[in-house]
């Protein structure tokens, strides 16, 4: 049997609810966030300062000016960028013509070699290590960026073919059928008629394309061998004092900041465009 | 032959033009790596002259099998695997339904958990390691103040608290991952119901059990899976926190370490395989059991 409640006390318990929910999610926001203020805040601190515990940052930015002028960092940079875009174009070139084949061309093994595609994307990085050398060797591409170039293609490749594969089974068959009976060429009808409508599929999947190859480290940190051409990950992961003990957390901190802001404000500005890029999809008339 | 015949024939053979360079790719990049991998498991090849082996049978996997070391590392895996996956289903699913319910600014913290998500493993281990600190972390400085503890805890040096340490960072890590998918599977759930149980009189918790729960389960299923294997796979977490402390020691580190410190390719070789199919089995297992279920439905 229901109690029954005054109009005030119904008001009550719903405020208290509204009230534990947002204390809910500032908890999990405070988790979720906080370990990266905290970074931000370390960043910005002197050397001295970095051992008070002020919540505040203090605009100190020394440790950007060091690692600015740090040449193994900045090489890193800039070896990272060249790796992760040229990993991502192919990727996304080779993962476009797959997807068109898998998505709309029937053929009796396109299920059987997708599942295979899958399987490849799980395959733990180490079980190919070794025969990977040996085709780094061959390419006579060991210690130089074009080693991760490739062999992130097994990690970037699975990823936008399934990805993309599933955008164009979602595309309305009608679109190209009008093409097709005009007498275009499946390519012609590929780059001209669906390409432009995929264009948000292609900027989220290649963003995160990007993501994997910039965070990856068991190749690099494998398959590169000097300092000069070691990407952040790596940089990063081996930035340390004279000692193993004086481990220089300002700096380290100012690195992870410079490396992980400019993808997380692609990720956020991207996620507006996915979902309008969803909404507006569906064809008219 | 008839024209349809024909037509789907030049459709068969365009739908291989299209895919080709993607499976030379992968051909070049997966197969062949691996095959190769398996087949200098055989040999006593060392690294610095691959060209230069003879074949030596089964007993480079003998030599890893009785490593205690490779033992210690499979174990220090698994537990990992299991204990920071059951946590991050968890503590997924409870983010999830809290992030379900409409309230003000929902759409920013969504956003928001993706930030431990899009950064590199590297870059969150550093961050925790340096929040651990012994004497300078933020978190000993709290639990210092709220007088939970007397003195700092020495979180990345105790050996016994190693691993712990190191699900708690994976946990940080991937439990927006989940919250995605999870999110995604409550989605797909029937407003109506939960207008209809609401109206019946149905007590909240009951509707968690008999229509969230039931309905979101092969949501979780799928993320558990994918969650499991990444995990059993794990490198980067273990090796920038403690490098190849046997305490922390993975499976993946394990290989890597016969292969490249000691140079040795046969023995790598065959640490690298008996992580693939270690890995591949489990994950027969796993597809077994999430189709066993779904058929049960």
């Amino acid at each position: 049997m229901a109690k029954r409640y005054s109009n005030a006390t119904y008001r009550l318990i719903r405020r208290l609810k509204a009230a534990g929910l947002y204390a809910a999610v500032a908890l999990v926001l405070v988790y979720i966030l906080f370990p990266y203020y905290w970074a931000i805040v370390t960043s910005t601190k002197s050397a001295q300062a970095i051992y008070g515990f002020s919540l505040l940052p203090s605009l100190d930015f020394s440790n950007y000016a060091q690692l600015f002028t740090n040449r193994v960092f900045m090489g890193a940079l800039v070896n990272s960028i060249a790796v992760a875009f040229a990993s991502t174009l192919i990727a996304l070139v080779i993962g476009v013509l797959a997807a068109y084949g898998f998505g709309r061309l029937h053929f009796s093994a396109g299920r059987y070699l997708l599942i295979a595609v899958l399987m490849i994307s799980v395959l733990p990085q180490v079980a190919v290590l070794s025969g990977m050398f040996e085709v780094i060797g061959w390419l006579r591409l060991y210690n130089s960026s074009g080693a991760l170039v490739v062999s992130y293609l097994i990690l970037t490749l699975p990823f936008t073919t399934w990805i993309l594969t599933s955008f164009i089974r979602d595309l309305p068959v009608e679109l190209e059928e009008a093409a097709l009976i005009d007498g275009c060429s499946r390519l012609r009808i590929l780059t001209h008629v669906l390409l432009p409508l995929m264009w948000p599929a292609i900027a989220s999947t290649g963003l995160l394309a990007f993501i994997l190859s910039w965070n990856e480290f068991l190749f690099a940190l494998t398959f590169i061998l000097t300092d000069e051409n070691r990407t952040v990950p790596v940089a990063i992961g081996l930035l340390t004092g004279s000692s193993r003990y004086e481990v220089p957390y300002g700096l380290v901190m100012a690195a992870s900041v410079t490396v992980t802001l400019p993808l997380l404000v692609l990720v956020l500005i991207f996620q507006r465009k996915i979902v309008a890029g969803l909404t507006t999809g569906a064809v008219k008339g | 032959m008839t024209p349809t015949d024909h037509a789907q024939r030049l459709q068969t053979r365009t739908a291989w033009l299209f895919v080709a360079p993607l499976l030379v790719i992968l051909f070049a990049v997966a197969i062949w790596p691996l095959a190769r991998t398996i087949f200098f498991a055989f040999t006593d090849a060392y690294l610095d002259d691959p060209a230069n082996y003879g074949f030596v049978g089964f007993s480079n996997f003998v030599t890893v099998w009785e490593d205690t070391i490779f033992w210690r590392a499979v174990s220090n895996t698994l537990i990992f695997t299991v204990v920071s996956v059951a946590i991050e289903t968890v503590l997924g699913l409870a983010i999830a339904l809290l992030l379900h319910r409409a309230f003000f600014g929902r759409g920013l913290v969504r956003a928001a958990i993706l930030v431990p998500w899009a950064m590199p493993m590297v870059v969150s281990t550093r961050i925790w390691d340096w929040m651990l600190n012994d004497q300078f972390g933020l978190i000993n400085r709290i639990l210092i103040d709220l007088g939970i503890i007397a003195k700092g805890i020495a979180w990345t040096a105790d050996p016994t608290l190693l691993l712990g340490v190191v699900i708690f960072i994976d946990v940080w890590v991937t439990t927006p991952f989940m919250v995605l998918l999870i999110l995604a599977g409550l989605q797909l759930i029937p407003e109506d119901l939960y207008e209809a149980a609401e109206i019946s009189g149905v007590p909240p918790w009951k509707c968690f059990w008999s229509i969230t729960l039931p309905l979101v389960a092969p949501a979780i299923g799928v993320a558990m899976l994918f969650r499991t294997l990444d995990a059993l796979r794990m490198f980067d977490l273990s090796y920038v926190l403690a490098a190849n402390n046997t305490n922390t020691m993975t499976m993946s580190i394990y290989a890597r370490d016969q292969l490249i410190s000691f140079q040795d390719l046969g023995v790598g070789s065959a640490a690298s395989t008996w992580v693939f199919l270690i890995i591949g089995f489990i994950a027969i297992l796993l597809v077994g059991l999430l189709r066993l279920d779904r058929s049960q439905h």
